[in-house]
């Protein structure tokens, strides 16, 4: 097999990492939020919820809740789940990244001075506008550097659909490797990993130094 | 004319009871000032005056509005959230920590709320806050951050902020106890020319001397009661309680 053969067959892949990692952000940094509002809520029952939810989904191996994903509709109700496998790697990437983006949120929320809220409301400020144009701007400067340290993390755990026989790069590298004994897909596949994180953390490091204008 | 009135005010933090039956009232005009020892109840009572704290019992009436009224058993009913917060455009307050917002510039710190919330319009509030900020000496510091000025300069763009709200009645908590003693003057040189503009407020202080000089009315708490109150002529210089004279007695060098 030539070098641009099995470039060209492994790019799919690529796109595919890239495909997991887009989708999971998009749906796992709102669904945080939302955690992260009932994990901080005043009522036991939501609050305890929210709190079970983060501590499995952060104490189980996400390799195992993306098995759980696909096989569950299966098992309990004999469904048909050949065309599944794309939305249970996304489903379950972003149940995931949705438990860590929330307690990183309360983190944020939670640093945010009483003072400020204080001070909102004696102006006048209704709830909605004290959260979104005071809390909210602080909070996203305040939790860039951990966002960043998931994204990372992210990038590299597209690799783990390999459970679900997702062919993404890693599990294309590794039949590739495997039929044509040869070590150059791990090559680039790692290239393909690295290179992907210096983009992510150079446009982290660019979003955070636009945020660098006040303390 | 009556802006500020507070009726037998109850308020307790679990078993502490923090303000036993406080009354109050002040006149279009007036400047009160607040002082007593840590834990008197005096920041507890500036904090339900301006809604920060609900009280327990009492009556507290903005220029004849109730914010909360005193029902049959002396329990305080507030009003609704509406009303609250149209209650809620009469007072300023100036807190310790100034409490800017960081994210802002300064000249977006003073102008915000009177856009947003009092819905007026953009270049009227613009031109005042720009006035405000010539007159705390801060005109050329418009654009730049809180975090690139002193706190005497933080406080003093704090005060614009609130008065950029028109406020009837101006609260100071403790406006000066964050800054560091050469920076205590400058606000307490901008409080002093409020008073010169008869601007109505009531300030909690620790500074016996400005005190003294700026106020029409001085109370003195402890313990969650008004121990004396009366002209600053009668509270600081012929206390006539033994507990107003223990407290005073230690600011004597001023």
């Amino acid at each position: 097999m030539s070098l641009s053969i099995m470039l060209s067959q492994l790019s799919v892949g690529m796109v595919r990492a890239v495909g997991i990692f887009a989708l999971t952000l998009l749906f796992s940094l709102p669904l945080g939020m939302l955690i992260a509002f009932a994990r901080m809520s005043k009522n036991a029952i939501i609050k305890n919820i929210a709190r079970v939810y983060i501590s499995v989904l952060r104490g189980t191996p996400l390799m195992l809740q993306l098995l759980v994903v696909y096989f569950a509709p299966f098992y309990l109700w004999h469904a048909n789940i050949s065309g599944y496998r794309f939305a249970a790697v996304i489903i379950g990437f972003s149940l995931n990244y949705a438990a860590y983006f929330a307690e990183i949120y309360r983190g944020g929320i939670q640093s945010i001075p009483q003072g400020q809220y204080e001070a909102a409301q004696v102006l006048g400020y209704s709830k909605s506008q004290t959260f979104f144009r005071i809390v909210l701007p602080q909070v996203v400067k305040n939790i860039l550097p951990a966002v960043t340290n998931e994204v990372i993390t992210l990038v590299k755990d597209t690799s783990l659909a390999f459970a679900l026989a997702y062919q993404e790069v890693f599990t294309l590298a590794k039949q590739i490797a495997a039929a044509q004994t040869n070590f150059i897909p791990f090559v680039v596949a790692a290239i393909f990993y690295y290179v992907f994180n210096v983009l992510v953390a150079f446009v982290m490091e660019r979003i955070e130094s636009k945020m660098d204008y006040y303390r | 004319m009556k802006i500020l009135e507070i009726n037998n005010s109850r308020k307790h933090f679990g078993d502490l009871e923090v303000l036993k039956d406080i009354s109050l009232s002040v006149e279009k005009n007036q400047v009160v000032s607040i002082i007593g020892p840590s834990g008197s109840g005096k920041s507890t009572l500036l904090r339900c005056a301006t809604l920060l704290e609900t009280l327990d019992g009492g009556d507290l009436i903005y220029l004849g509005d109730y914010a909360a009224k005193a029902d049959e058993n002396g329990n305080a009913v507030y009003a609704s959230p509406e009303e609250l917060k149209k209650i809620k455009m009469n007072f300023g307050l100036v807190f310790q920590n100034f409490n800017l917002f960081p994210h802002y510039s300064v000249l977006k710190n003073v102008m915000e709320a009177p856009v947003l919330v009092q819905k007026r319009n953009k270049e009227e509030v613009k031109a005042e806050a720009m006035e405000l900020l010539r007159k705390m000496g801060l005109e050329d510091k418009a654009d730049v951050y809180p975090y690139q000025l002193s706190g005497g300069q933080q406080q003093r763009v704090s005060i614009a902020r609130a008065l950029a709200m028109k406020p009837n009645i101006l609260f100071f908590d403790e406006p000066t106890s964050a800054l560091d003693p050469e920076l205590t003057g400058e606000i307490l040189k901008v409080i002093k020319d409020l008073a010169a503009e008869h601007m109505t407020m009531v300030i909690v202080t620790h500074e016996m001397a400005f005190a003294r000089d700026v106020s029409d009315y001085i109370i003195f708490m402890d313990g969650g009661v008004i121990v004396e109150e009366g002209t600053p002529d009668q509270v600081i210089n012929h206390p006539t309680q033994e507990r107003t004279k223990l407290f005073l007695s230690r600011f004597k060098n001023d």
